[in-house]
């Protein structure tokens, strides 16, 4: 009951956030700098083709009266019709989120696989020069930022020893036989495993240089977490029963140091879904986050908002999640 | 789980497995054509929108769809989808003569139908053709065999011009009207080279030969255009054999990759790069104008900061413009700016002081440029104030004529007339004009109009020596193109900037 009430009352908060998101969202965007009429201007235009301009995309009225039509059609799932492409936004940003969703996902796998991995080796390895080798690892992935991975990786691997695909998101001369935009997760429902390879061909860059950082946060995080349990009487009980360093830390530490990870790693995901920008742009890989570098140099005022709050509910929505299964997972919370 | 090394061995062998399999193909014979743009294809009609009045993503527009005229890589017109135009004696109607056995890429005929259609269509308000003030200046449309006539509304002396420009598509009036322009959109549909395979938005378009292309059948099959907005992306791209062709990177690259297994081919295009003047505070002042250009070292700053590729200029004509005049000159001479100053009170140690604006990365060098040219105007006493801002701002700051008094832009001109260069860009009345004398509005404003074609352009010389004299804008430079390509392919260089994969043959 408890739960079911912290869940009602985060989605109450949630609505509360995204109204919010939205408002300042649609504000901030006509205050800026950068009238997306001035920019369609053509060469001859007169005062009068101005104003004929401005009225045609309903900037001649206030902005508290443009973001009350925004938001009735908002309600009627109507986002706007974004100016360069002339689609409906929503069609535009839904057409784009599975593959952002794709992205971050297996980046996200990425992550905890490898900073995991790190963790659990430098604990096992404490004391040591390999703990140390693996701090300076982690240390390193983490001082250089997502966009700088991506173009040592696209050097490494694109150039000198051009293994994988450094652009799009799959080779275009591929027939893709599918109904939704999760074409990874379809590939695979369907077992269309050539598809699949040519898609992880071109996912494993940008996935790698969004995972780096965050594997190497995952990992610093975990091993100081696993190190602090190790110490406790049931790991040192463990182990006068007989078990392996490796089964103390897996199955003894590792349930009881993962709760602070989990939750350092929910929100770190939500700073990954931002970093997808940036990636996106430098691997020409179709998601949410190139369409939005477009969007903002055309001034696409509907599709920015449309993309902007999107994002918003992609980053409430992780947090969320995080918070149930955190509920989940920690007894203390879960019994009230 | 317990890794391993023969586990760790099974993941690096999966790994290898995995990339080797989507190998490049780099030293195969060129088989599907891979071209990695610099830009995106928001929307396919190019006739409408913002994207109609964007010169980079022409090149992809002409590829699908023919224009009323062809231009030729030299900026020349030539017999396209209309073979013969013109207007007759009075200039009260034009004439247009219609290619016959042209089909539209779905099979059907083009026919003059279709080109009343696309005019009629360009010149309604409602459409929103961005162009629709030149469009509208012909209307009442005749056919008679393949002769199309229209009556003259208003005189434009470079309507057939524009048919080769911004917006001059022919679109197929049966198929557009039958699907929409939801319909067009999904499934675009022209007379062009190349017929659309597939398009994935903000990824790529795959092209696909027209067998029955009027103008002879493509030499590639099959062309890829990747979409690649990042200049580093789009030279690992070519340098790692991803694709074949690619423009637009960092001159050093260029140099760097062409001397190479690469082709590179540069060559001027009808894109200038300037310094807006406006009409206020400082820049009132004659003097301080004349000296802000004469203090300007053009050609070093073309040969330190764009490694030699760019071609100097002080007008805004280029020299293959039609109104250029070599006669007109503003030579390098920081003396002669110093005295300028002098007799306005100023010097090095009394400095006149102002604003310029620029851009940072939208072209090449841009803020590196404007960096050296408030150094060498500061060693004739101008002190510049360098403000760096959005192209969004430039656009909305221009339209409201509220720029600094100096700001830095780039302008295009394909069609190579002096009306859509020197005339928008200095007629006070457009939104796109910065300086607003009524000297020059008077000097211009009769051009507009004007039927007889060597006065027309003798006019527009006239006021390109006037702008000169008195310093009214500041021209810097024609930018140099750089094209990339890969053994196998020949590129063939378009003056207007578009790269045409119809035009590029097996080396």
């Amino acid at each position: 009951m408890a739960l079911i009430r912290a869940i009602l009352s985060r989605l109450a908060g949630t609505a509360v956030t995204l109204i919010g998101v939205a408002v300042i969202v649609f504000v901030v965007i006509r205050v800026v700098p950068g009238n997306p009429i001035a920019m369609m201007l053509p060469p001859g235009a007169t005062e009068d083709d101005i104003a004929r301009l401005t009225a045609r995309y309903g900037f001649d009225k206030s902005i508290p009266e443009q973001f009350v039509i925004w938001a009735q059609g908002v309600f009627q799932g109507d986002f706007g019709t974004s100016i360069t492409a002339r689609q409906p936004v929503l069609d535009l940003v839904l057409g784009r989120l599975p593959a952002t969703l794709e992205l971050s996902l297996l980046a996200l796998a990425i992550a905890v696989t490898a900073g995991g991995t790190m963790a659990v080796l430098g604990t096992l390895w404490r004391g040591t020069p390999a703990e140390g080798a693996v701090d300076v690892a982690a240390g390193m992935s983490l001082s250089v930022p997502d966009f700088l991975w991506g173009l040592v990786l696209i050097l490494l691997f694109g150039v000198i020893w051009p293994v994988f695909q450094i652009s799009g998101r799959v080779s275009p001369a591929l027939d893709l036989p599918f109904t939704t935009n999760f074409y990874l997760i379809e590939s695979v429902l369907r077992l269309r495993f050539d598809i699949t390879r040519d898609l992880l061909a071109h996912m494993i860059l940008p996935s790698l240089a969004l995972a780096i950082p965050l594997a190497a946060i995952i990992a610093q995080l975990l091993k100081q977490s696993l190190k602090e349990v190790m110490h406790l009487d049931y790991a040192t009980l463990a182990r006068t029963k007989g078990y392996s360093e490796t089964h103390v830390i897996l199955r003894e530490a590792l349930p009881n140091a993962i709760l602070p990870t989990l939750t350092l790693v929910g929100v770190q995901f939500t700073f990954l879904i931002g970093g997808t920008v940036i990636i996106e742009r430098l691997f020409s890989y179709e998601g949410l986050g190139n369409m939005a570098i477009d969007a903002v140099i055309n001034r696409d005022l509907p599709l920015i908002q449309g993309i902007v709050i999107l994002f918003a509910v992609l980053f409430t929505a992780v947090n969320l999640m995080v918070d149930l299964t955190y509920a989940a997972l920690n007894p203390r919370l879960r019994h009230g | 789980m317990r890794l391993n090394r023969r586990a760790m061995l099974q993941l690096s062998a999966a790994g290898a497995a995995l990339g080797v399999a989507s190998l490049p193909a780099r030293a195969q014979a060129i088989e599907e054509l891979v071209i990695a743009y610099n830009v995106t294809l928001p929307s396919w009609d190019p006739t409408v929108g913002p994207s109609a009045v964007n010169p980079t993503i022409q090149g992809i527009y002409q590829s699908v769809f023919d224009q009323f005229i062809l231009q030729q890589p030299d900026l020349t017109p030539a017999p396209g989808l209309l073979t013969d135009w013109g207007w007759n004696e009075d200039r009260t109607q034009v004439w247009m003569d219609v290619r016959t056995g042209v089909s539209w890429h779905d099979g059907s005929d083009f026919t003059p139908a279709d080109v009343v259609w696309s005019l009629e269509r360009a010149g309604a308000e409602e459409t929103g053709n961005p162009i629709q003030f030149i469009w509208s200046t012909i209307g009442n449309f005749t056919v008679d065999g393949n002769r199309i006539t229209a009556d003259v509304l208003r005189f434009e002396p470079t309507i057939f011009k524009w048919m080769y420009f911004l917006t001059g598509y022919v679109l197929p009036k049966d198929y557009y009207e039958r699907v929409g322009a939801d319909g067009f959109e999904s499934a675009p549909v022209g007379t062009g080279p190349y017929m659309v395979d597939g398009f994935e938005r903000n990824a790529f378009v795959r092209l696909r030969a027209n067998a029955n292309y009027w103008n002879g059948v493509p030499e590639f099959e099959t062309v890829t255009i990747r979409f690649v907005p990042d200049a580093a992306s789009r030279v690992a791209e070519i340098e790692s054999g991803n694709s074949h062709v690619t423009l637009e990177m960092p001159y050093e690259e260029y140099d760097r990759l062409r001397s190479g297994s690469l082709t590179g081919t540069a060559t001027p295009v009808s894109d200038i790069g300037m310094i807006f003047l406006n009409d206020i505070d400082v820049m009132l002042d004659p003097n301080v104008r004349m000296a802000a250009a004469l203090a300007i070292d053009k050609q070093t700053i073309i040969d330190r900061l764009l490694s030699g590729y760019g071609v100097a200029i002080d007008t805004l004509e280029t020299p293959d413009y039609i109104a250029f005049d070599p006669g007109v000159t503003v030579p390098y001479d920081p003396d002669r700016a110093m005295e300028l100053l002098a007799e306005s009170g100023y010097s090095p140690d009394n400095p006149v002081r102002f604003t310029i604006q620029t851009t940072r990365g939208f072209k090449p060098k841009d803020y590196e440029m404007i960096q050296a040219i408030v150094g060498l105007w500061r060693r004739v006493g101008i002190e510049a104030e360098i403000e760096v801002y959005e192209i969004a701002k430039h656009y909305e700051l221009r339209a409201a004529d509220d720029l600094a008094p100096a700001a830095f832009y780039n302008w295009g001109n394909s069609v190579a007339d002096p009306s859509t260069g020197t005339g928008f860009a200095m007629f006070g009345p457009t939104p796109h004009s910065v300086w607003d004398g009524q000297d020059l509005v008077d000097m211009i404003a009769p051009l507009w109009a004007e039927a007889d074609e060597e006065a027309r352009i003798q006019g527009w010389k006239d006021v390109d020596r006037y702008v000169a004299d008195n310093a009214l804008v500041i021209p810097l430079l024609q930018y140099v193109q750089p094209v990339l390509s890969a053994p196998g392919v020949n590129v063939v260089p378009h003056r207007s900037g578009a790269l045409l994969p119809h035009l590029m043959t097996r080396a």
